[in-house]
């Protein structure tokens, strides 16, 4: 990876590994010399406290299979005896079960993130759609996940999701029977999730290598959306980002952990509590909030296949706007448009997870088709046109002339600013 | 696959012969390695086998009431129907329906006032909470789809009507599901 690989070995044993093994050397100048824009601001932390969740995720979840039992019979009860009687098990199961939100926070944050400022754009697509492939696999996670404790929600979740590629013409049944193991979701279906729950949490990690590999070709995006050009515009790795994802991350950790041990169910749901029972649907089934954007789009439509086509074209749709987006300036920092466009289109995203909590009826459906077009035609019709119609605002000739107020924005009111690496709040 | 010699000419050569051999043995080979892999995901013998006919009486289920049932671990409604029950079912007019139907195909001959369908919405899988709805049939709590007293979608996002089980009468007040 780019970055100077100055790493001498200092010891004897140190030289007689590297020389065998790079491994320190690649380390070295992946995260400690590597060249950081300077300018780099707190949504560029969010990429680190990710990986530091997924790690939290999998060494609670790996201790929590040690005590959890996967089978329809006794799931419930185990998920209880962790509760109750397992040492510190309410601790590890809280922080796994409120990880996963803020997995699923922060990694909101870091999309949205990359739509602002363009970071899909040449040469970052395949790191974009990296990140969109990690996405899809964290859904399948959190899903598989929340369906192991066997709880009502658990079950009914677990029976309309799968229940969805029965809307697949002809084979749809048969998939569905397939994915069950037997004729409605049941022991076998709780067994093959466990082993995928288990499963996927590695590939993720793997599809993560991949990501930071892609990422550290070009380096990272940054607010000016510019490409380091010269020694000015960078920072190492060590100590100046080192410090300010820690700091982030601390931050982080304390909104996690209050939610852990302050309002652990603040985020589930107190039908989950009771067991599975195949005879009775909870009168009010919602999934959980980070997937209700989604759920408000598959329930805006009326027609079952479509609706379902929708729900997964809403992220589909990800894999291809870095071809989408036709504007060359990369950060929506100098689009004055493309702001109102950006901003609506994340209100509107978090309406769509509102509305996703309501019931199917009334003006919730209505307003629900509203935003599922907007979602749509930001992608469809936004984000192609505004590149063609929007005069953006003169950028600046380099990262280090954006930190130190010369040029861009054609305003030079950045006196003052000067002392802020951060050009967006 | 071709080789670079100046002599190579539209007849195959031996190479290619075992090249596009191989492959296709390949491919053979591995579709049969794959093969298990998807098949064990299926139903297994068990699951199967406890899908063998059971039997009800429904001498105990009173005018007016649903009962559930499991059959191959699927949700079954028996629904004894009241008179108001069957004749607004029969007096429906099929052809306004989204899945046509007639009620007397949903009934064995004779038997209308026994409603036997699978309890599971035909939308994603929930089972749909009985004498609710404007049509006093099933409502689904989860997506607001409305069935009638003959098991048919009427309102909502479902597709077609709540399926019959395969069943037959063993006796005037007792059926074998299977």
């Amino acid at each position: 990876m780019s970055g100077h690989s100055t790493y001498e070995p200092k010891s004897a044993v140190g030289k007689w590994f590297e020389s065998r093994l790079p491994i320190m050397g690649l380390i070295h100048s992946s995260f400690v010399v590597f060249p950081n824009p300077r300018n780099l601001n707190y949504f560029w932390t969010f990429g680190g406290i990710l990986a530091f969740m997924l790690v939290a995720q999998i060494i609670t979840g790996v201790v929590l299979a040690m005590h959890y039992t996967a089978h329809a019979d006794m799931a419930f009860n185990s998920v209880e005896l962790i509760m109750r009687d397992v040492n510190y098990g309410w601790m590890l199961r809280y922080l796994h079960a409120n990880g996963a939100s803020m997995f699923f926070i922060a990694v909101y944050v870091h999309i949205f993130r990359g739509l602002y400022y363009g970071s899909y754009k040449a040469p970052r697509e395949v790191l974009w759609i990296l990140g969109v492939i990690i996405f899809l696999l964290m859904m399948a996670t959190a899903f598989m996940g929340y369906v192991l404790p066997w709880g009502q929600m658990s079950f009914w979740g677990a029976t309309v999701i799968t229940n969805l590629f029965s809307a697949i013409p002809g084979v749809g049944e048969v998939i569905v029977s397939y994915l069950w193991g037997g004729y409605s979701v049941s022991n076998p279906t709780l067994n093959r999730f466990f082993s995928l729950h288990y499963l996927l949490p590695f590939m993720i990690a793997g599809v993560v290598v991949l990501h930071i590999w892609a990422l550290h070709v070009p380096g990272s995006n940054n607010p000016s959306g510019i490409e380091k050009k010269t020694d000015k515009d960078v920072l190492p790795f060590h100590p100046y980002f080192t410090v300010k994802d820690a700091f982030a991350l601390s931050c982080f950790l304390m909104v996690y952990v209050w939610f852990a041990f302050y309002i652990p169910n603040f985020l589930g749901h107190a039908d989950n509590y009771i067991e599975a029972n195949a005879a009775v649907t909870p009168s009010h089934i919602v999934p959980e909030w980070y997937f209700l954007p989604f759920y408000a789009i598959l329930r805006a439509i009326p027609d079952k296949l479509l609706g379902v086509l929708a729900m997964f074209g809403s992220i589909a749709i990800m894999v291809v706007v870095p071809w989408l987006d036709s504007s060359k300036v990369r950060s929506g920092n100098y689009r004055p448009v493309f702001q109102i466009f950006f901003w609506l289109f994340a209100i509107n995203a978090v309406i769509l997870g509102w509305l996703g909590s309501k019931p199917p009826e009334g003006m919730y459906v209505v307003a629900s088709r509203i935003c599922t077009v907007y979602y749509f035609a930001y992608y469809i019709l936004v984000l192609p046109l505004l590149g063609l119609f929007e005069t953006p605002k003169s950028l600046p000739a380099s990262i280090a002339d954006s930190v130190l107020g010369r040029g861009g924005s054609g305003s030079a009111m950045a006196s003052g600013a000067a002392s802020s690496p951060s050009t967006k709040g | 696959m071709a080789t670079t010699h100046a002599s190579a000419s539209a007849e195959p050569t031996r190479r290619d012969f075992l090249f596009i051999a191989t492959g296709a043995a390949g491919a053979v080979g591995l579709a049969a390695t794959i093969w298990p892999f998807i098949s064990q995901m299926a139903p297994d013998a068990a699951t199967i086998a406890a899908g063998a006919p059971v039997d009800f009486d429904l001498s105990p289920v009173a005018e007016g009431q649903i009962v559930k049932l499991f059959w191959r671990g699927k949700l079954i409604f028996v629904r004894h129907r009241t008179a108001a029950e069957i004749k607004a079912a029969q007096d429906t007019d099929v052809t306004s329906l989204r899945d046509p139907e007639a009620d007397s195909a949903r009934v064995k001959p004779g038997k209308d006032q026994w409603l036997i369908v699978y309890g599971n919405c035909t939308h994603l899988g929930c089972v749909p909470l009985g004498n609710e709805g404007a049509f006093h049939g099933w409502q689904c709590p989860c997506h607001g789809s409305v069935f009638d007293t003959s098991g048919r979608i009427r309102q909502g996002p479902a597709p077609i009507n709540l399926p019959v089980p395969p069943y037959a009468f063993t006796s005037d007040k007792a059926i074998r599901i299977g």
